[in-house]
């Protein structure tokens, strides 16, 4: 058996399930300390399992990290160093922050001698004594933490291997993260990934320890893993060294959870809740990725986010008259007291729901003013901004199913616009927990590789390898490891010698591997 | 005369990004590399074509290279490297910058060596649009030679091409000579007087790219139409509002090229408009009927924010406006359309102007 948790910024929330079977669930609220929740989660849960039963695995989605990010709190004294010289140079590191997020981390930037043309050759040769030089300054500056970016590291990431062995050999204490190991091509992007998970791993290393440590007192053995942003699993040494890979998980987990309790895998899942509508797409059980740049905190990123449309429409979505006006604005979380239905005096899409039949939740008796066309009108165009958003998020006209959840879900009908079927899985409270409960794991790989030395089929070949290399290093049952994603952009604007691959795998968590 | 300050970029960037029609890169990194010298040297000076002088002096700056590698190795001060090596060519000093294309990146590529030459800019460019070739600018279209060209990588190779028999052979060589500097390279080539920058550019395009921006940016705050609001600023025609049903995007010889279906909505319900690309859109049909063509411009925007998409971030489901500008007049000329019409990319169709009404 094995329990998947989720810590949201209201609950926590865990289940205990035997292979795909709902064993057992519990909410409770989130701890200022995020561990004891977690353990009181897990000891309620262990302790209503049958006898014989084992804990094999623990599975954690967290969205602690980005809080810390978005408070700047706990956030490590870090340096960016771009191996680049004597390119790329007129952004420095950290350019596009804001401006007290780069002032919380010390700012620290270095621009050194290294990185490669998009086909691999060098720009520069690294300098050892350049890097020594740097290595020396970031400690007497108080830098505890280093992003290390190389141009092109995607295609080519010895630069910063070595970048990292020479300031380890310099400051053996300093926590490194390498940029080629955290994002894509696109090097602002990538480096801002990579420094903000530079500035997280002090705070991450000390709350999996937490965890572990509060586990272990539990009488608690079985290994604990994190749920990434993708949807796929890392082992808790691998969380505790790239944070960042955690910020996303939530909406993931949701939108898988509530994927595997309705029983398909490609489906537009819709959570409506009180102020908004955000909708994504499973493709073959995994969120579709975004494909623009993706702001955390601020800080514009390129790595792998679950792709999700948004409308302020909800449950508490205030409704006005003559003319018919639906929000922005919401009572959100005071529905159940600001709601006509439930005696308030606020009109809200809820009431507008009851009113017309669509949903049965308080007093009807209270709506008796609401004209009945009026309520057929306004519940008419809920569906379609419902619906639209499902529209917005599919990848084709193809009708697909869809998942609805959440509270505001009552809005909305069955007769579903481009729907094949209209799905409402039970246990939708908990679908961010079970979620996290039944995560895979993965392996990605995007390269950019020159076709001047090989064919297009052997740089496919070579991808798709190391992708499932990775994804069995990440704890994959390799006999499981599958392919699960191939795409190939030739680069604009060039002769067709130059091709960028990227290729995902996933497979099934070894749990045998894990003892 | 006017100057660019900090948040006319942001306006620049998009009002380049709808002249871009689909190409020319996206203008954001280009955006940050200019504020970075702004907020260090103060804002740069935009001439009037008609303020110039004859004494004038004018160097025409560009990026060449794929945008693709262009977010990873960054463009740094070539273009400022490719200018004095063209002063140091033609033993003359430059005195003014114009850019080579005003759609997409290369809009604001002359504000980096002005900035950093202490010169103005002209208000215009080679394009009023983006094309994806050295050779296709109205100034080689109207007599001026190609070169000298200077091609500049960051590591301090310069490339001069002294002399080529068309501006083709120019775009040959130049290309050859970025892809050994990895891809990314920035040139500077023909310098021009002021009269010949008057006759044979196109003019007063940082002017529009700037108002086309402040517009949109305008209308989003003010919770109105960004496509009306657009189309107050410059004459031309929506062509069609929807929905992107079907997508086809193949990259071959390293343009991206395919077509994207748009089912109509609203007054363009039961109707299907398919816009033609090759990095570029290219032509647009209404059902089966062409109903605008290049050189006119055809801007494929986002029909609630009015941000201009580029072919590789179109997809299925996007609502979408389609916009129809006409060329400028030099293009539309018998010269002009054999460098840049239909048949220059490979339609065997008639240009026909862009029916306004």
């Amino acid at each position: 058996m094995h329990i998947g948790i989720d810590v949201g910024g209201t609950n926590t929330d865990a289940v205990l399930m035997d292979g795909e079977v709902l064993v057992g669930k519990i909410k409770s609220p989130t701890t200022p300390d995020v561990t004891s929740g977690i353990i009181s989660c897990i000891n309620t849960l262990n302790a209503s399992k049958p006898n014989d039963a084992e804990i094999d695995a623990v599975m954690l989605g967290t969205t602690h990290f980005v809080n810390a990010l978005l408070q700047r709190a706990g956030l490590a004294h870090s340096a960016a160093l771009r191996l680049c010289l004597p390119a790329t140079t007129m952004l420095p590191p950290l350019v596009d922050w804001p401006d007290d997020l780069r002032s919380s981390i010390g700012g620290h930037t270095y621009m050194a001698n290294g990185g490669h043309e998009y086909d691999g050759r060098e720009i520069s040769p690294i300098d050892e004594i350049q890097l020594r030089t740097i290595a020396k300054k970031m400690n007497d500056e108080g830098v505890r933490s280093v992003s290390i970016s190389g141009v092109f590291s995607p295609v080519d990431d010895s630069h910063e291997k070595i970048a990292a062995d020479i300031i380890t050999s310099e400051i053996p204490s300093m926590n490194i993260t390498l940029s080629s190991e955290i994002g894509r091509v696109g090097i602002l992007e990538r480096e801002n990934a990579a420094m903000l998970n530079a500035c997280l791993v002090e705070v991450a290393t000390t709350t999996v320890a937490a965890i572990q440590t509060a586990m272990a007192s539990a009488g608690l053995e079985a290994p604990l893993f994190f749920s990434q942003n993708d949807g796929t699993l890392m082992q808790s040494e691998f969380a505790a060294q790239y944070p960042v890979f955690t910020i996303a998980s939530g909406p993931t987990n949701s939108m898988r959870g509530a994927a595997f309790l309705s029983g398909v895998l490609d489906a537009v899942v819709i959570d409506i809740g009180g102020t908004s509508t955000d909708g994504g797409m499973l493709v073959r059980g995994f969120p579709r990725e975004a494909i623009v740049a993706v702001d955390v905190a601020g800080v514009r990123t390129n790595f792998r986010m679950p792709d999700v449309f948004s409308i302020a429409l909800g449950g508490g979505t205030v409704i006005k008259q003559n003319p018919l006006v639906i929000g922005p604005e919401s009572v959100g979380f005071r529905l159940t007291q600001e709601g006509m239905v439930f005696g308030g005096d606020q009109l809200t899409a809820t009431d507008i729901a009851v009113a017309n039949g669509t949903a049965g939740v308080g007093d009807p008796k209270l709506l008796s003013d609401i004209n009945a066309s009026f309520a057929q009108e306004a519940i008419n165009e809920i569906q379609k901004r419902v619906e639209e958003v499902a529209d917005q998020i599919k990848v084709s006209s193809h009708p697909v199913p869809v998942v609805l959840v959440g509270g505001g879900s009552i809005l909305v009908k069955n007769s579903f616009e481009g729907a094949s079927d209209v799905l409402r899985p039970s246990n939708a409270d908990v679908a961010n927990a079970i979620g996290a409960a039944i995560s895979q794991v993965g392996g990605q790989v995007e390269k950019v590789y020159s076709l001047t030395e090989m064919t297009r089929e052997e740089a496919l070949n070579l991808a798709k390898e190391e992708a499932i290399s990775k994804a069995v290093d990440a704890g994959a049952d390799p006999d499981s490891v599958g392919i699960m994603d191939i795409e190939e952009i030739p680069l604009a604007y060039l002769p067709s010698n130059a091709l960028r691959v990227k290729v995902k795998s996933v497979g099934n968590l070894d749990i045998s591997k894990q003892n | 005369m006017w100057n660019v300050v900090e948040d006319d970029l942001e306006s620049i960037a998009i009002g380049a990004g709808i002249l871009g029609t689909g190409g020319g890169g996206n203008p954001y990194i280009g955006m940050l590399r200019a504020k970075q010298l702004i907020r260090e040297n103060g804002p740069v000076k935009v001439l009037s074509p008609d303020e110039l002088d004859e004494s004038d002096y004018i160097v025409c700056v560009g990026g060449i290279g794929a945008p693709t590698v262009g977010i990873e190795k960054v463009r740094d001060n070539q273009s400022y490297y490719a200018l004095k090596a063209i002063e140091d060519f033609t033993g003359k000093k430059a005195s003014a910058i114009i850019s080579n294309e005003i759609g997409g990146s290369n809009s604001v590529e002359p504000l980096i060596p002005a900035s950093l030459a202490g010169l103005p800019v002209v208000d215009a460019d080679g394009m009023g649009r983006a094309f994806p070739e050295v050779q296709m600018k109205t100034f080689f279209v109207y007599g001026i030679p190609a070169y000298p060209m200077a091609v500049c990588d960051e590591k301090g190779n310069t490339a001069l091409i002294t002399e080529a028999l068309d501006g083709k052979w120019v775009e040959r060589m130049a290309r050859a000579v970025t892809i050994q500097m990895g891809a990314v390279a920035c040139y500077a080539l023909a310098p021009m007087t002021a009269h010949q920058i008057q006759t044979t550019a196109v003019l007063n395009t940082l002017s529009l790219a700037k108002e086309l921006g402040e517009a949109v940016r305008v209308a989003r705050t003010a919770n109105e139409d960004p496509i009306e609001a657009l189309m107050n600023v410059q004459s031309g025609k929506v062509l069609f509002q929807g929905k992107i049903i079907d997508l086809d995007r193949q990259t071959t010889a390293g343009f991206a090229k395919g077509q994207v279906v748009i089912e109509g909505m609203g007054e363009y319900e039961s109707n299907k408009l398919t816009v033609e690309f090759q990095n570029e859109n290219l032509v647009a049909r209404l059902n089966s009927e062409i109903i605008c063509i290049v050189p006119d411009l055809i801007c494929i925007v986002d029909t609630e924010r009015g941000e201009p998409i580029t072919t590789e971030l179109l997809r299925y489901g996007f609502r979408v406006t389609v916009l129809g500008f006409p060329a400028p007049e030099l293009w539309k000329t018998p010269e002009g359309l054999a460098t840049a019409g239909p048949s220059a990319f490979g339609y065997d169709v008639e240009y026909a102007d862009l029916e306004l009404t």
